[in-house]
């Protein structure tokens, strides 16, 4: 096999995993639907937006849970964003996990609150990293001369 | 989507053809408060054949129509800041706007209801995607 077939079927199995795993659902592959031509670099873009965002929201959500009087209506409306914005590419795990957040908030359990908060921060590094590992595999597909297999 | 199914053309007509021959721009408008939802319901829209603008808010929606700009179809999220998709939608109607507005929601159903009641078209649960999208661009 030459690099190039080895690198795409690296990067195919590599994106089948992240399906079969539950990281990632079928919106992620709308998002790889809508990349072409005339937007090339888009599932990274919004991919990009989307750490961005996310990490400033996480970065809300611990410093609102320090508070001696927690506000569990900003709460729950950044955790609403969270889940919102990872649904719409495909993030299933961390969407799944702002779902268990919204209901602490309901309930006003600070320890739910903090343990979801955990574990949402540990879902989205998570899926960060394996994102991360998918984008170099496509650059190096890439840079051997082939291109990304259709999916 | 089957898979195999070989992807939206980068050059699609951005133009429908009506039964007198008449070719036609539809414009649609993406309102939602989160940047990455905008990104991609816009990209969405415009690989089915739409020219998509957004709006972060109801009452830049508001302001729009009331300045004159018309869209074919309108894609309204329900929580917003400052103006949320209730009171836009109710506030569209009552200017007077008839244009298909239909409402994006990831809420359930009892809230999907009393956004339903406020004038919307249709409502769909969020993400959006080509297979929601794509029968209102054979109904307009």
């Amino acid at each position: 096999m030459d690099t190039v077939t080895q690198l795409q079927r690296q990067l195919v199995d590599y994106t089948n995993s992240l399906f079969l795993e539950g990281f990632l659902n079928e919106q992620f592959n709308q998002l790889q639907q809508l990349q072409d031509e005339s937007n090339p670099d888009f599932v990274v873009e919004v991919v990009s937006l989307f750490f961005q965002d996310s990490e400033r929201l996480l970065n809300e959500l611990a410093k609102i849970l320090e508070q001696k009087n927690i506000d569990f209506k900003k709460v729950d409306a950044h955790v609403h964003q969270l889940k919102g914005s990872s649904s719409s590419i495909g993030a299933q795990r961390v969407q799944r996990v702002c779902i268990a957040f919204r209901n602490s908030c309901e309930e006003k359990n600070i320890e739910g609150c903090q343990k979801c908060l955990q574990h949402v921060k540990y879902e989205y590094t998570h899926v960060k990293n394996k994102l991360e590992t998918l984008f170099k595999l496509e650059q190096q597909v890439l840079a051997a001369g082939g291109t990304i297999p259709m999916y | 989507m089957m898979l195999g199914e070989a992807r939206p053309s980068s050059k699609r007509m951005k133009t429908v053809e009506n039964n007198e021959g008449i070719v036609k721009q539809l414009f649609a408008l993406i309102v939602d408060d989160d940047p990455i939802v905008r990104k991609i319901h816009s990209s969405i829209l415009n690989s089915v054949g739409f020219i998509a603008q957004v709006a972060s808010n109801g009452k830049k929606v508001v302001d729009l129509f009331r300045s004159g700009v018309t869209f074919d179809i309108v894609f309204i999220d329900m929580d917003m800041p400052i103006m949320n998709g209730i009171e836009a939608t109710k506030e569209l109607r009552a200017m007077g706007v008839t244009c298909k507005i239909v409402g994006v929601t990831s809420r359930d159903n009892e809230a999907k209801e009393a956004f339903l009641e406020a004038g919307l078209d249709f409502c769909h649960l969020k993400p959006l995607t080509v297979a929601k999208v794509t029968p209102f661009l054979e109904q307009l």
